[in-house]
């Protein structure tokens, strides 16, 4: 067990590594230096103010010296400043991404308080009419455009309605709860559809193995046999489809946050790509794949707690 | 002789197994409905051109007098914010949003079975190297990077800039980025059929006769793993046109001139409430595009895996 965990630590952090290197390497390709944003600022700026600006920040530096710089006071614990907050890249990304991880838990827990009796409802009768709509309804999920749905939410809850405010994170519990509405309620609506039908597929799978037949022939219910066995053999392989989707969720995360306007990383993210605010946009991009890659070990060992024929192997 | 084996075998009619195959397609109404829906769609895109002309409608046309304009005779769904015909940009818009999609697709289909298939065939360390990666890809979040991808400066990597400045090149971007991302499905099904094939006598049998493993690979076992390919490929497009418009919205995807439903509601998002049909459109596109991809993938899958029980 602690070799699994150090082993996938270790991957995490090579997965991170690799990551930055990749994304540094992509920064540099982007259009324009933060010493050519000046130059546009301040035309009285001369070409020899500006050779000395990059020397200055290093820009006058071949990309992977530059990289290998970052790297070693980013491994010291500086993560660098944000261009654009001039304030330390943690500080800015830190309260954001407990903001987005806030956004993403109550997703998560809403999509799975429906996903799960919804799914092992279709199960338990198959081809049937409820099975059929609840189908239906899955794809509908999947196939509506995030920011289309959010948009329409907005039209009418905010204001056709005026039940729910339209952007921003609010003050103080009720308001805050009021802002989440509309967000968690896009996240959910464009993902819960992939986790009912994998409920449904795995519930199927396992009402058709021996136990749940021995379970019916010493007389269970049909409601009994589905709550008490069939649940958790359903509820293990809706762990790894979890584990799978935090990388897709974040990606909704962004979506959604733009479309709200809350500060959370993906639009932090966005923001600092579009703003040339590279240093942000690097460091955003490692922690949000660190937070992606622990909730997929989170969720791949609440897999092996809940189906005790798995054990968890460092691989060789 | 041959009919009463076909009487015999219980299947009536159905000569080969692509007609069988179609027989259990046309029995998925919803995939069927979706397909006639979608191939009319397709139609009018493809013909849009020729219809605007024919209408004698410039769809790139702007006139600020006549911004948006409620429905008429002669603008069916109206204008928007410059006064250019909605209904035509809609054409032109799902034109360009198919063909990325598809061109997407096919990209992605032919990455993932080469991987898919090196990695089932070769096995041993590339094999876990490969399905790391392929693991790797799915958990992570892949919009922010896929931003960043978008925004890169193409004439920093050597191409001319005569062609960056080209306004194809947001399309030829958008395929790229998509495919170098979505491969994932494609490859993982293939590494698994190809890992049953390769135990097959007929594989066997081949490599007994002295197949080099290239032939091996394109010639015995790629083939006989085309129905997952087409059925996870189908449902990759649905996805696909999702994705292009979440990038043409975010303004990193199909770039104007170009009409894409992404990029159309963009445009709209802004006069949301003086003309919220306009924002309602492209959106309704999107979705119904999406789900009937969707819908012929389930059908395609139940039609080409009879072997999977119908649940």
């Amino acid at each position: 067990m602690t070799r699994y965990l150090v082993g996938r630590v270790a991957e995490m952090l090579v997965v991170l590594l690799v990551m930055s290197a990749v994304v540094f390497g992509l920064i540099g390709l982007m259009p324009g230096d933060p010493v050519d944003l000046m130059i546009a600022g301040d035309p009285k700026m001369t070409s020899e103010d500006a050779a000395r600006l990059r020397a200055l920040y290093g820009l006058d530096r071949p990309l992977w010296a530059r990289y290998l710089t970052w790297l070693g006071s980013a491994l010291g614990g500086d993560l660098g400043y944000s261009r654009s907050f001039s304030r330390p890249v943690l500080d800015v990304l830190l309260p954001r991404l407990a903001d987005t991880l806030l956004l993403m838990g109550l997703s998560l827990l809403v999509s799975a308080a429906i996903a799960l009796p919804v799914g092992m409802l279709a199960a338990r009768r198959p081809r049937s009419g409820v099975d059929y709509g609840v189908n239906m309804l899955c794809f509908a999920g999947i196939s509506v455009p995030p920011f289309w749905l959010a948009l329409l939410l907005i039209m009418v809850f905010a204001v056709l309605l005026g039940w729910l405010p339209a952007s921003g994170v609010g003050e103080g519990l009720a308001d805050r709860v009021r802002h989440l509405v509309m967000p968690v309620a896009v996240l959910v609506l464009t993902h819960v559809g992939h986790y009912t039908r994998f409920v449904r597929a795995a519930t199927i799978e396992v009402l058709r193995q021996d136990h749940i037949r021995t379970a019916r022939a010493k007389g269970l219910s049909e409601r009994e046999v589905v709550r008490r066995h069939a649940l958790r053999g359903a509820l293990a392989p809706t762990f790894t489809v979890l584990a799978l989707s935090f990388g897709g969720l974040f990606s909704g995360a962004l979506i959604t946050e733009t479309m709200f306007a809350r500060p959370g990383m993906g639009k932090a993210i966005y923001d600092a790509i579009m703003g040339n605010d590279y240093n942000l946009a690097l460091v955003g991009l490692l922690l949000a794949t660190a937070a992606t890659l622990a909730g997929s070990l989170l969720a791949d060992l609440g897999y092996a707690w809940l189906d005790p024929r798995v054990r968890l192997q460092a691989e060789t | 002789m041959t009919a009463d084996v076909r009487v015999a075998t219980g299947i009536a009619g159905a000569r080969t197994p692509g007609m069988r195959a179609w027989r259990r397609f046309c029995a998925h109404r919803l995939a069927l409905a979706s397909l006639v829906l979608l191939a009319g769609l397709a139609a009018l895109a493809l013909a849009g051109p020729w219809i605007a002309a024919w209408r004698d409608i410039d769809p790139t046309a702007t006139d600020l007098l006549a911004q948006f304009e409620p429905p008429s005779a002669r603008h069916w769904l109206g204008t928007d914010d410059i006064g250019r015909d909605v209904f035509h940009r809609l054409l032109d818009g799902g034109r360009i949003s198919l063909l990325v999609a598809i061109a997407a697709a096919l990209l992605s289909a032919v990455i993932g079975a080469l991987v898919g298939v090196v990695a089932g065939f070769v096995g041993g360390r590339l094999d876990s190297f490969l399905m790391r990666l392929t693991d790797g890809v799915i958990a992570l979040p892949l919009l922010p990077l896929l931003i960043v991808l978008a925004a890169v400066d193409v004439r920093k990597l050597g191409v001319s800039a005569e062609f960056a400045q080209s306004d194809m090149l947001s399309l030829y971007r958008i395929i790229i980025i998509v495919a170098l991302t979505g491969w994932t499905t494609v490859a993982r099904l293939v590494r698994a059929e190809t890992l049953s094939l390769k135990a097959r006598d007929f594989v066997r049998a081949a490599t007994a006769l002295g197949a080099s493993p290239v032939r091996l690979m394109f010639r015995h076992i790629l083939p006989n793993a085309a129905s997952p390919i087409v059925v996870a490929t189908t449902l990759s497009v649905g996805s696909i046109v999702l994705f292009e418009s979440v990038l043409s919205f975010l303004g990193l995807g199909v770039q104007p001139p170009h009409a894409s439903w992404g990029n159309m509601l963009t445009g709209a998002q802004d006069f949301i409430w003086k003309a919220p049909l306009l924002a309602t459109w492209p959106g309704l596109m999107i979705f119904i595009t999406v789900i009937a991809f969707n819908f012929i993938g389930d059908g395609l899958q139940d039609a080409l895996d009879p072997r999977a029980e119908r649940r």
